[in-house]
């Protein structure tokens, strides 16, 4: 079973944005959608490395800044055309709270 | 022998379990009941039509004092329980005591208080009992003003009564839209605009400071600074279960006292129901899983087997005139599937998410009819597939009424400007029609409509096919796949129909999508900011990462600074602060632009906020080289220094660049002065170009160099440095207000023509000067520094990693 640790408040995200967090693992870019659910991705875009978190989050997707790819938060699958997969994380929130999985936390860097 | 029970709170949920306990066995119990309320059980939910003046509190007692008598129940009512003695099996009052085999606990919840100054002044109440509804009809009665902080169910109920009763109410809400738990985006703003039409005044993203006042609440101060005068504050922002006799009894208490399936506490002699409870991690705050928990709790009591099974329950407002319907997870996800059912012209709005062909979510608003419908069949887990096509219209649908595509036109009034261009309006395009212009050439000859750059053929169309009652003949391409309007036309619709946010867009003009998309929300916000400059407040989530951050993005996810250099020039100071800026921040590369100023590339985003901050420490401000706005005014040196220089071609670079940033406009817009037709300043290939000349100046505009090169063309010459400061602001207002979001000028003004543009801005002199005066109000809004508002220490941290996981792994 995943275990989880508290990182911040949900209000630190702003709704439909996000927010980096710093892992061994690298950069995790951690969502907020308009009806405040979280999703946790790795903030690189599988076309050229665009950071994630900057992008336009719209419902449950977010398009990436610099080329327009657009994933499935849910998934990490890229949608469309276009062909590629973020790797997703365990994540959730609590009591106004965010959680994320502590495997980040264990991890060294692979 | 009987023996003996003990309820403390007769509210909704003890009410009804003594109902059925009674009903399954009048003889296993001697009852007492205590009550915090000097009162019996009244129908709480109809406190509501209390308020509104609909019924009286007589209308809605539910249990009389002969109900009481007739069941031989001990009523302590006003006598609130203050201690529970386990060991002893005793409650006590501060005036009585009461022995019990069982322990009911329903104390049901409390009002939450938010903690800001001015919270306990006489006049302000919460809204819960009979006491709270008798402040707020006295508020009514009298005409006052009224504020309700916050825009869920109970501040809503509580806002419209007292509308009712003739109080003037302002609702503030923290969140976005009204109702957010219940309720998605569409839905709040339909029932925001009802609202409003009944006279209530709805403050959306409002956070409340202070409640001013000497010895009685006079007003609600806001963050914002907003200020709104109050004889009565009711604060309606949520409930938490009372559970402080259970606390000090040291029962399971998590959120709710914690009871299992049977709603026993930690305590075997000890039971407990109502929004009191937690049950499974899960709190209540309606009635229907409550009467649920009675039906249990009755039978646990009589020693039968029984489990609580919690369902989802479906929410309406009882608000007259607001007919709204939500149930379940309404929440987008992988493998959900939206319906979205928008009627613009009747202000209907439904949405069913799908699972698996299942319904698991409903939100509907305007026509609730089917509501219950649509909950049998989430409750049931039915299977959808077969009738998915028509399911969202409901049951009686076979072959009934479709969405109408021309809603949006239909509920235009006669006197909305269709034709920009022309000045025609939809009256005299139906009018037209009717006279027997039925085709669009025959339309265009009669009116003008749609002669001149052609962008509003699309509304006309459709006005046409609305006179004639048949359908579109061929639609224009949509501005993206959530809409089948074009740019142009949803700026037209925003003006005359007076959109005033995203949603009520989406909504008004049938938007296919929940929330739009990457590529039209950029749009929308730019439409409504430039039509609406005082009332629409920027929604910063729908702009491209450069203009969310003050910053150009790179391709590393660093980011470049460049700051304004006023028509290129500079000083040693400024300099130096930005030679001092980039060795602070390790900057990989100073550059000099091709506008005249300097780069500074490579900066990671954490230290952008203290980057500006030393930058405005130095009188430097953002250079908006991201923005769709005004970026740069090149100039030469112009007579000051130069020999050929005819007039300071410097200054008047400077001064238009200190009149125009900040702006926001469809596309990038760039300047150029130069001080005679050598033209260093290269103005000929600027969105505006100056070149100065004895007699004066030459204004050209729409040139560029970027994809496609083209020569500016001549607008207009005057002596006056003045009136082409005048005419170059108007031009750019002209372009702010009717451009497709992301043409730069030379491709709006190749469909409006030029000849449009100088009757509007050259010899037109009334409406050059309401195009200034427009543009100037805009500036009192928008001539500010990202930068300064961006590096306060409020907004510094918010830049920076939300947590750093590799220190904590080092530690
Ligand atoms: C920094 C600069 C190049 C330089 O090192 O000199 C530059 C850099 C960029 N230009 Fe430019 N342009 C720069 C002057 C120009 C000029 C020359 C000028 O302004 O005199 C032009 C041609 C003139 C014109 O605009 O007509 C120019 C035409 C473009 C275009 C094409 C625009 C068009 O309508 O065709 C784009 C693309 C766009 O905006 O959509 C563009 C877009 C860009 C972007 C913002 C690309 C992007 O979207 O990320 C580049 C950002 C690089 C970065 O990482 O920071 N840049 N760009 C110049 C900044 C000027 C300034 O001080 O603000
Ligand atoms: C204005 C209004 C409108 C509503 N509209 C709806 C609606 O439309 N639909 C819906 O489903 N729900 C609605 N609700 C919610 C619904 O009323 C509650 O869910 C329900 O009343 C909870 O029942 P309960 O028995 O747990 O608590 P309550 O009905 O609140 O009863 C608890 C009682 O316990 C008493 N008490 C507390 N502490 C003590 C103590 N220490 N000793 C003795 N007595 C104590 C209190 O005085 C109170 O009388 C509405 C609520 C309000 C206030
Ligand atoms: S020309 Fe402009 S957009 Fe192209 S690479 Fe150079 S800076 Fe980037
Ligand atoms: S890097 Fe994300 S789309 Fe190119």
């Amino acid at each position: 079973m995943t275990s989880f640790v508290d990182i911040a408040s949900l209000d630190d995200i702003p709704r439909q944005g996000a927010r980096v967090v710093r892992t061994s693992a690298g950069c995790i870019a951690v969502f907020r959608t308009m009806d405040d659910r979280v999703f946790a991705l790795e903030d690189r875009c599988p076309h050229k490395g665009g950071p994630l978190s900057e992008g336009i989050v719209h419902g449950d997707r977010v398009t990436c800044p610099l080329h327009n790819w657009a994933f499935d938060m849910n998934s990490g699958q890229a949608q469309g055309a276009d062909k590629g997969h973020v790797r997703t994380y365990p994540i959730r929130v609590e009591n106004g709270r965010v959680l994320i999985s502590a495997e980040l936390i264990a991890r060294r860097a692979a | 022998m009987k023996r003996k029970l003990v309820v403390i709170g007769a509210g909704m949920a003890s009410g009804r379990m003594l109902e059925q306990l009674f009903e399954l066995d009048p003889d296993a119990y001697e009852v007492t009941l205590f009550n915090g309320e000097p009162r019996g059980n009244y129908n709480r939910l109809m406190l509501s039509p209390v308020l509104s003046g609909e019924k009286t509190y007589e209308d809605i007692v539910t249990h009389g004092d002969d109900w009481y008598a007739a069941h031989g129940v001990d009523c302590r009512f006003g006598e609130p329980v203050v201690r529970i003695d386990r060991e002893k099996r005793v409650v006590h009052s501060n005036r009585s005591s009461a022995e019990y085999d069982a322990l009911v606990i329903a104390t049901g919840s409390a009002p939450f208080i938010i903690p800001v100054v001015g919270k306990e002044l006489p006049g302000v109440v919460t809204y819960r009992d009979l006491e709270d509804t008798n402040a707020m009809i006295e508020a009514g009665v009298a005409g006052k003003d009224a504020v309700v902080i916050g825009g869920g169910l109970l501040g809503l109920e509580a806002a419209a009564g007292m509308a009712a009763r003739g109080a003037s109410v302002t609702v503030i809400h923290l969140m976005g839209h009204l109702m957010e738990r219940q309720l998605d985006p569409a839905a709040g703003y339909l029932l925001q605009r009802d609202l409003e039409k009944r006279g209530i005044t709805v403050h959306c993203k409002g956070a409340t400071k202070a409640i001013i006042g000497h010895g009685h609440a006079e007003a609600v101060l806001l963050e914002d600074g907003t200020v709104y005068p109050a004889d009565l504050v009711c604060m309606a922002v949520g409930i938490r279960p009372e559970t402080r006799i259970a606390v000090d009894a040291h029962l399971e208490v998590e959120r709710g006292i914690t009871v299992d399936d049977a709603l026993r506490t930690s305590d075997p002699h000890i039971f407990a129901l109502g929004e009191c409870v937690e049950h499974r991690q899960q709190l209540f705050g309606l009635v229907a899983p409550l009467y649920d928990q009675a039906k249990v709790l009755a039978r646990t009591l009589l020693g039968q087997e029984a489990g609580f099974q919690p369902v989802q329950t479906a929410t309406k407002l009882k608000v007259t005139g607001c007919d709204l319907f939500s149930a379940g997870d309404f929440a987008e996800g992988e493998g959900r599937e939206d319906i979205v059912f928008r009627d613009p012209g009747r202000g209907i709005y439904k949405r069913l998410v799908l699972e698996n062909d299942r319904i698991i979510g409903v939100v509907m608003y305007g026509d609730t009819n089917d509501g219950s419908w649509f909950y049998g069949l989430m409750k049931d887990q039915t299977d959808i597939s077969e009738m998915r096509d028509t399911l969202i219209f409901g049951p009686a649908f076979q072959g009934g009424a479709q969405p109408d595509p021309m809603a949006a036109v239909a509920a235009l009034p006669p006197e909305a400007e269709i034709c920009g261009c022309n000045g025609v309006c939809k009256g005299t395009i139906v009018q037209a029609v009717q006279n027997g212009a039925t085709t669009l050439e025959a339309v265009r000859a009669t009116t003008k409509a749609s002669g001149s750059c052609g962008t509003c053929t699309g509304l006309v169309q459709q006005v046409m096919a609305f006179t004639l009652g048949g359908a579109l003949v061929e639609a224009p391409s949509g501005m993206c796949k959530c809409t089948d309007h074009t740019h142009e036309d949803v700026r037209r619709l925003i003006r005359s129909m007076g959109l005033k946010s995203i949603p009520a867009v989406m909504q008004e003009l049938g938007w296919k999508s929940v929330g739009g998309c990457h590529s039209c929300r950029p749009a929308l916000n730019y439409y409504l900011l430039a039509e609406y400059p005082l009332e629409y407040s920027d929604d910063r989530q729908s702009r491209f990462v450069n203009e969310r951050n003050h910053a150009n993005i790179q391709k590393d996810g660093t980011y470049s600074v460049v700051p304004r250099m006023w028509g290129g020039v500079t000083t040693p100071a400024e300099l130096r602060a930005i030679a001092d800026a980039a060795e602070k921040y390790d900057v990989p590369m100073v550059k000099v632009t091709g506008g005249q100023r300097i780069d500074l590339l490579g900066v990671r985003k954490e230290d952008l906020p203290h980057m500006w901050a030393d930058l405005n420490a130095a009188g430097l401000v953002s250079g908006h080289a991201y923005s769709k706005g005004l970026r740069t005014v090149k100039t030469c040196v112009g007579n000051e220094f130069c020999r050929f220089g005819t007039q300071d071609s410097t200054g008047l670079g400077i001064r238009l660049e200190k009149l125009l940033w900040g702006s926001w406009t469809p596309h990038k817009v760039k300047l150029g002065v130069s001080g005679c037709p050598r033209n260093c300043a290269e103005a000929t290939c600027k969105d505006v170009g100056v070149i100065c000349v004895d007699s004066g100046y030459n204004i050209s505009v729409a040139g560029a160099a970027g994809m496609e090169l083209k020569e500016t063309e001549h607008l207009a010459s005057t002596p006056s440095e003045d009136e082409a400061v005048e005419i170059i602001t108007a031009f750019v207002q002209l372009y702010r207000e009717h451009a497709k979001y992301l043409d730069r000028p030379y491709k709006w003004v190749a469909k409006v023509g030029l000849d449009w543009v100088k009757e509007r801005v050259v010899d037109d002199l009334d409406n050059r000067r309401a195009l200034v005066e427009r543009f100037e109000i805009s500036q009192s809004v928008y001539r500010r520094d990202p930068w300064a508002e961006h590096s306060t220490p409020a907004e510094t941290p918010r830049w920076a990693p939300l947590a750093d996981l590799t220190l904590e792994a080092a530690e």
